[in-house]
Parts: structure tokens; C-alpha cells; sequence
């Protein structure tokens, strides 16, 4: 197969998915609307205020076996972002790379191709065919791929096995419960074999014990699996809890980083407002907590290791009299965590600037 | 004031107007149509005629005790033992009235009257569902086709094909398939976008997406569809009696013009068993499409 290079960026074609200057602007006057947004006029303030810009300006790649979380409020075009990623939906400006290849610049036929054998899709209302039993629904995109029935019949079985779905092969969807019914539409994803899963505010619409559970298992499968996931939802908890790296959309990406990078930094009041109601604990790891060893005498201590969250350092911290020690993978020690450190993380800090710029208008 | 503007319009606008000429254009075209298309309507006149003396002469084949316990049969498949005995009971009642001969002939018209409407309906549905110049065309169409007074539709039908069997079907087709049609669209229009969605998220082809998405999905929607053609073909049937149709038709109108009330009772009763029938049978159908046997399901 002829891969068509970027002309400028050969690394995008080796990561497993790479976005370029992406746009998606609905209404007439699209691509004018695009050269406004280019120039840096804010969505709301173009000329034409009949079309809608979804997606401006979309940079970023994504690593095979990454999980990367497109997070933002309704309206934010991540549901279009994640529509263009498999061709559902057509850039107004800007390449898609998929494994090297552009969807630009693919047929009907071959983005169809695309779709059976590179990326899977996940929906949030689990959208399964309501006459079919399970194993019929997670078979289809084997079907489609006109994988033989006995073959297809064995890996849909065994994916129905993986989900935690055995016994309930033979059930029509509407038997199920929400949490069982998505767990077959990830499944259905899983089966089609893809390197790349779509995940579109999959866990959205489930109850929040449920959904967690289901967090939990996606990250579990994750780790025999190693697939390339985008994860849609506008929930910064679940996207801190899963992501590897966090894209927070409104428009334009605002910040692109990991969970602590995002936590501890947030570019905008926009992400501010979304890092205060997050449950810090379960981001933080003891490296962003701790404070560093000095002289003292660190060999008593207990150690963790810098990766651990800070919800799992408060027994340690409560056991001892003495600060925890916080050690890197090779056993040398990094810095001490102490309560009044954890506390400290606990509570969002706002930097200076931040706060100079409420206060002055009390002052006035 | 109001007089004033009333002999105003009389003569400023009404008098000076011709007569109004949309009826003699279509008297006119349908004038020459009958004289340019000859072979078409000789055509479809053969056919459906032989269609409708076989279909007749099939259903009367066997004597008409046996065929009540076949209906009866067919009822109890459809749906179960409740209707099979509304049914047996319903035709014991129309082979009683010495009119059962035309209650088949009756009933062949209605099936191919109703098979002919479907399979032109369901395409145009799915036409109409797919591309929204087609449905914008086929909606003003089809309330025309519907609003116009049934007696109307004879006429040119009439002038078209003679008087007989193959006007009565010609004009019931066109009376009842606009339901098919309209509820197709609607059908595959209320398919979740989602699901849709999901099938192309998967690679499927447009093709497999209509055959095994969104035709299985709006089954029951398009199942009451048909179910509306079959009842509006029988009502048309009866007043295709009128133009030479024979049936039930010929009985009730001859009965009409000579004020026979018990004729025209019993014949009346014959198309309401018919209607029972078909009804009912049909809902049964509808009923155990997959899509409608999963939505009874529950955990």
C-alpha cells in the first residue's frame, strides 16, 4: 500500500493516530468561517454568526496503546471530533492520519476498509441492534468483515467471555442492564480486532457505581490488550482516571497534558473550573506531594513509590510518626510526604497572579 | 361595502376568466393517452385480469366449509386460537349468505390490489426515506392521491381500461398504496441515528445497513403501513363494484339501486368478516417480526 507521507511531518505518520490543524465548521460559509478561526477570532465572534464552529485548530497524535481522553462541556465538539476520526464526518480543514494513512484522501470504499479493520467505535446510548441476541450483536463487525460463521462465532464468544458477559450469550439486549448492555457494545468493538477504539461518552450514561466499574475494567483489559483508545466524556473525574493524557475541548483544545499536568496547571479559568470538583487524591501521586529529604535521616522511614496516589499514602502516613519516604523505582530515595503536605495538595492552590487578580477589585 | 367588493371581483376577475380548464386538460390527456398507449393498457388488462380469474377461481377451487377451516387455520398461525374462532365463526357467517362466490372474488382483488401496492410502496418508501428531493416529490403526490374522492379515480380509469376487473384493482392500487408509502419513510426515518451510526462506524456497506438495519428496524412501522393499504383496498374494492368490478362490490351496488336491504346486509356483512380477517391476520404478522418480538421481551 502507497502511504501518503505528510509533506512536512514525517512523525505523524508513525504514531497511530495524528490530527493537523483540524477544523469542522457546520452551516454555509464553512470554509471562510475557517480562515476567520485561523486568525484567532474566538468561536463566538466570527462575521457569519449562522454557521457553528465544533473543532478549530486540532493538533495532537496519539501513541499506540495510548489513552487519550478529549474531555469538555456539551458543545465542545468532542462528539464531532470523534465523528471525523473514523470518517463519520468530513474536516472542513486539516488531515486525519490513521496508521500513516490520511482519510482525506480515501474512497468511500476504502474508508469502509478503514473501518472494519482499524478503528472501532463505542456508543454512549450502546446503539445494539435490539433484535439480535448478544452474540449476534457483538459478531457484526465480524460480520461485516465477512469473517467465516465458525470463526466468528469462537472470537465473539470468547470477547462476550472477556467482558464478563459468559452465560448471557443468547439474551436480546433489552434483557440486560445498562451496564451489561454497554459491556456488549464494547465487546462488539473488541471483537472487530481494531488497533484504534473510539470511545464516545461510552460510560455517560450509566449509573455512577456502574460506571466505575466499568472504568475499572476498561483500564483492566487495557493492560493485556494495549489498544489505541479516544475517549470521549465530560466528566474530568473519569478522564483523570483513565487517560493518559487529557485534551480539554472547548472549541479549540484549551490544554492538552496529563491528569497532574492539568491538576496542577491549569492553562485557563475555564480548566480551573473544571480541576476544582475533581477528587484530587486519586490524581496526585506522592512525587507531586512530596517535599524534599534535606539532610534528615530517611533510613527508618516507611517507602512507597513516587507513582502511588495519594489516597493510598493517607495509612501509611497514619502509621508512623515519621514522614513517608518516597522512592523512584531503582530504591533511592526522592523526598519525604508528610500530613501537612497532603493537605497542602489537597486543596487546590490557585497561583498568585490568579489570586491578585480577585482580590483587587475588593481592594477598589 | 361588501356588495360593492362583490361585484367587483364578479366583474373584474370571475367574469372575464374561460372556464376553468384543468378538467378538460385531464379529459384530454387521457383522451390521447388511450389512443398512444394502447398496447400498455391492453397489456396490464390481460394480465391482471387472468391474475384475478385464477386467484378467484383458486380460492374457489375447494368447497367453501373447507376453506372457512383454512382460514381459520391461517388465523390461529397468525396470532392464535382467540382469533382463529372470531374467524371460523366470521366466514361460517359469509359462506351462509349466498354470496361467498363474491366474497373470493373480492378477497383475490384485495391480495393483488395489496401485493402490486406493496411492492411499488415499499421501494418509494425507501426512496423517499433516503433522499429528501424524492420525498419532497412524493409527498404533495400523495395526499393527491389519497384526498381525491375515491369516485374520481374511476373515471379515467374507466376510460382507460374499460369497464371490468382491471379498473377496480387499477384504482384500488393507487387509493391504498399512499399509506405504504408514507409509513416506510416515516419508518426508516425514526430508526435511532445511533444505531445507523453504528453500522457505519463498523465499515457496513449502505446496502447492509438498509437490508439489515434499518428495514428490520422499521418492520413494524411498515407492518402497520401495508396493514392500512389492506384495509383501504377493501374499502375500495367494494365501490370498484361500481365500474363492472364484480364481488361483493356488484352485489352492494346493485342492491343499492333497488333499495334491497337484506341483499345488500348480507353483502355488507361479507366484507366486514373480510375486513376482520385481513386485519387481524396482518396484525399478527406484524407482531412477530423480530424488532416487535424483542420489544415484549423483557429480563
Amino acid at each position: 500500500m502507497l502511504l501518503r507521507l505528510p509533506p512536512d511531518n514525517r512523525k505523524e505518520a508513525m504514531s497511530a493516530l495524528a490530527v493537523d490543524s483540524l477544523y469542522k465548521v457546520f452551516g454555509k460559509g464553512a470554509r471562510q468561517a475557517v480562515a476567520e478561526l485561523e486568525s484567532g477570532v474566538p468561536r463566538d465572534q466570527l462575521t457569519n454568526q449562522k454557521v457553528t464552529a465544533a473543532v478549530i485548530d486540532h493538533n495532537f497524535e496519539i501513541a499506540s496503546g495510548e489513552i487519550f481522553v478529549v474531555m469538555g462541556l456539551s458543545g465542545s465538539g468532542k462528539s464531532t471530533l470523534i465523528r471525523m476520526l473514523n470518517g463519520l464526518l468530513e474536516p472542513t480543514a486539516g488531515s486525519i492520519w490513521i496508521d500513516g494513512v490520511e482519510l482525506g484522501g480515501l474512497s468511500n470504499k476504502g474508508i469502509r476498509e478503514l473501518r472494519r479493520d482499524k478503528v472501532s467505535m463505542v456508543f454512549q446510548h450502546f446503539a445494539l441492534l435490539p433484535h439480535r441476541t448478544v452474540l449476534e450483536n457483538v459478531a457484526f463487525g465480524l460480520e461485516i468483515k465477512k469473517t467465516p460463521t465458525a470463526e466468528r462465532t469462537a472470537k465473539a464468544l470468547e470477547t462476550v467471555e472477556m467482558v464478563g458477559l459468559a452465560g448471557q450469550e443468547d439474551k436480546l439486549p433489552s434483557q440486560l442492564s445498562g451496564g451489561m448492555r454497554q459491556r456488549v457494545g464494547l465487546a462488539r468493538a473488541l471483537a472487530a480486532d481494531t488497533e484504534i477504539l473510539l470511545m464516545d461518552e461510552a460510560f455517560s450514561a450509566l449509573d455512577p457505581l456502574i460506571r466505575q466499574e466499568m472504568q475499572d475494567q476498561l483500564l483492566d483489559l487495557q493492560k493485556t490488550l494495549n489498544k489505541t483508545i479516544v475517549f470521549i466524556t465530560h466528566d474530568l473525574n473519569e478522564a483523570m482516571k483513565i487517560g493518559d493524557r487529557i485534551a480539554i475541548c472547548d472549541g479549540r483544545i484549551v490544554q492538552l497534558g496529563t491528569a497532574e499536568d492539568i491538576l496542577l496547571h491549569p492553562a485557563d479559568d475555564y480548566v480551573a473550573e473544571f480541576t476544582a470538583d475533581v477528587d484530587r487524591s486519586r490524581v496526585l501521586t506522592a512525587e507531586a506531594v512530596m517535599e524534599p529529604c534535606g539532610n534528615t535521616d530517611t533510613s527508618d522511614f516507611d517507602t512507597v513509590e513516587s507513582d502511588t496516589l495519594v489516597s493510598e499514602l493517607y495509612e501509611h502516613v497514619l502509621s508512623s510518626e515519621d514522614p513517608v519516604l518516597v522512592v523512584d523505582d531503582r530504591a533511592d530515595p526522592l523526598g519525604v510526604v508528610t500530613p501537612r503536605g497532603i493537605i497542602k495538595s489537597l486543596a487546590p492552590e490557585p497561583d498568585d497572579e490568579a489570586d491578585a487578580a480577585v482580590e483587587e477589585p475588593e481592594h477598589a | 361595502m361588501i356588495d360593492y367588493l362583490h361585484d367587483w371581483f364578479w366583474t373584474y376577475i370571475w367574469k372575464p376568466l374561460p372556464d376553468i380548464p384543468f378538467g378538460d386538460w385531464m379529459e384530454s390527456f387521457v383522451r390521447w393517452a388511450r389512443d398512444a398507449w394502447a398496447p400498455l393498457f391492453e397489456g396490464t388488462n390481460t394480465f391482471l385480469e387472468s391474475l384475478h380469474t385464477g386467484l378467484s377461481d383458486a380460492l374457489l377451487w375447494l368447497p367453501s366449509g373447507l376453506m372457512v377451516i383454512i382460514f381459520a387455520a391461517i388465523a390461529y398461525f397468525a396470532k392464535g386460537w382467540r382469533l382463529a374462532a372470531l374467524v371460523g365463526v366470521g366466514m361460517f357467517v359469509a359462506a351462509w349468505t349466498p354470496y361467498w362466490e363474491e366474497t373470493m372474488e373480492s378477497l383475490a382483488m384485495v391480495l393483488i390490489a395489496t401485493v402490486i401496492a406493496t411492492v411499488l410502496a415499499i421501494p418509494l418508501g425507501i426512496l423517499a426515506a433516503e433522499n429528501r428531493t424524492a420525498s419532497a416529490i412524493a409527498r404533495p403526490i400523495l395526499d393527491f392521491m389519497q384526498t381525491l374522492p375515491q369516485f374520481v379515480y374511476l373515471l379515467p380509469v374507466v376510460m382507460l381500461w374499460g369497464i371490468g376487473v382491471t379498473p377496480g384493482i387499477i384504482a384500488t392500487i393507487i387509493f391504498c398504496m399512499p399509506p405504504g408509502v408514507r409509513l416506510t419513510e416515516l419508518g426508516i426515518r425514526q430508526v435511532d441515528q445511533e444505531v445507523v451510526e453504528a453500522g457505519q462506524a463498523f465499515g457496513a456497506s449502505p446496502a447492509k445497513i438498509l437490508a439489515g438495519i434499518k428495514l428490520p428496524l422499521a418492520l413494524p412501522t411498515i407492518a402497520a403501513g401495508l396493514n392500512q393499504v389492506i384495509m383501504l383496498a377493501l374499502s375500495m374494492v367494494v365501490i370498484a363494484g361500481m365500474v363492472g368490478g364484480g364481488g361483493l362490490g356488484g352485489v352492494i351496488v346493485s342492491a343499492l339501486g333497488r333499495v334491497e336491504i337484506a341483499k345488500g346486509f348480507n353483502a355488507g356483512l361479507a366484507v366486514v368478516v373480510l375486513a376482520v380477517f385481513l386485519d387481524r391476520v396482518m396484525q399478527g404478522l406484524a407482531d412477530r417480526t423480530p424488532v416487535a418480538r424483542a420489544a415484549r421481551v423483557r429480563a
